[in-house]
């Protein structure tokens, strides 16, 4: 089974750099996947991964990261100024990050329609 | 405002370092991507050696080699640089595919923690950096979210950025697809193992760093 933690933005916001890292690392640890709304900023992401390796060991092997940003879109014109608009509102609430144990989470694929999360094989126990 | 007020100062204060300093050079991107075999094409070229040791196993440079003192010419301009060759940047590693391409599994858990100290330091030595050359497989998938972190963080932090489509000698390769993937960036397609356009790649080089 396979368990989502959704992370609102509020929860983040006042938080400083390693604190927002650290809360995010400690729900992939208990094995969760983080689905946190809006996005950290770049250097948190560098952040991310360094802590992630800094916990690396037999149990934990990293993770599995990505950010959909609206940014990312190819945007034109009108379109791309109304984004630039709501985001200067919104700041690093718009978008989604997913974070996963790489124990689980085998892959992130994203395109501009769908995200795929592809998820490790585990054994099953036939129950008799 | 306050961004804005720390972009200015980093410039001011790279732009005033920058004729003290030795520049500072580094390769970055993924694993495997042909980092090392770009530093051996770059220190063959202008001193005669080789810099790291190459192989098909993931995470073989697994601390940061250092190369002073690099002079290069191009088109009459001069270049000097200290080369720094990092470690691939991932966000997981798993000691069950280094035993998958034949190494024992002591040494692929060795390995495996070697390489995760190796990401750290890649990262740590970000800020250190005064131009920097992202080395991607032209064969793979060029928007991966490592590579976006990547190339987001070094925008962030107003670093000149060269990225080279490496391996542009195997049929799989697409430079075309690595350029649409990063469209506000300069990009070379390369092949370093065979020094395919690496003429181009060093007048890229002396347009970030020059």
């Amino acid at each position: 089974m396979v368990t989502l933690q959704f992370v609102p933005y509020h929860e983040i916001e006042d938080l400083g750099s390693a604190r927002r890292v650290k809360k995010l690392i400690d729900i992939v640890k208990e094995n969760k996947i983080v689905l946190l709304q809006g996005r950290l900023k770049k250097e948190e992401e560098t952040d991310l991964i360094s802590i992630a390796m800094e916990e690396f060991g037999d149990k934990f092997k990293g993770i599995e990261l990505a950010v959909i940003n609206p940014e990312d879109k190819d945007l034109s014109g009108i379109k791309r100024v109304r984004n630039n608009f709501f985001g200067f509102l919104l700041g690093d609430r718009q978008g989604l990050t997913i974070v996963g144990p790489a124990s689980i989470v085998k892959e992130i694929k994203k395109d501009p329609n769908k995200i795929e999360l592809l998820t490790k094989e585990t054994k099953r126990t036939k129950k008799k | 405002m306050i961004n804005l007020i720390k972009t200015f100062i980093n410039k001011v204060l790279r732009s005033l370092f920058k004729k003290k300093k030795n520049i500072k050079l580094g390769l970055y991107g993924p694993p495997n991507g042909g980092k090392t075999t770009l530093a051996n094409r770059i220190c063959k070229d202008w001193l005669g050696e080789d810099m790291g040791t190459v192989s098909n196993i993931a995470h073989e440079t697994r601390e940061i080699q250092i190369k002073e003192q690099i002079n290069i010419k191009s088109k009459g301009k001069e270049l000097t640089f200290n080369l720094v060759d990092t470690p691939g940047i991932a966000t997981k590693i798993d000691f069950e595919d280094f035993v998958k391409a034949g190494l024992k599994e002591k040494q692929a858990k060795q390995r495996a923690k070697e390489a995760t100290k190796g990401v750290i330091d890649s990262i740590k030595w970000l800020d250190e950096m005064d131009a920097v050359i992202i080395v991607l497989d032209a064969t793979k998938d060029p928007f991966t979210q490592v590579n976006i972190t990547i190339v987001g963080n070094l925008q962030a932090r107003n670093i000149p950025v060269l990225i080279v489509a490496n391996k542009s000698d195997l049929k799989k390769a697409d430079v075309k697809k690595v350029q649409s993937s990063y469209p506000q960036y300069s990009v070379i397609g390369i092949s370093a193992k065979y020094g395919n356009n690496i003429d181009k790649f060093y007048e890229g080089l002396f347009a970030i760093a020059g």
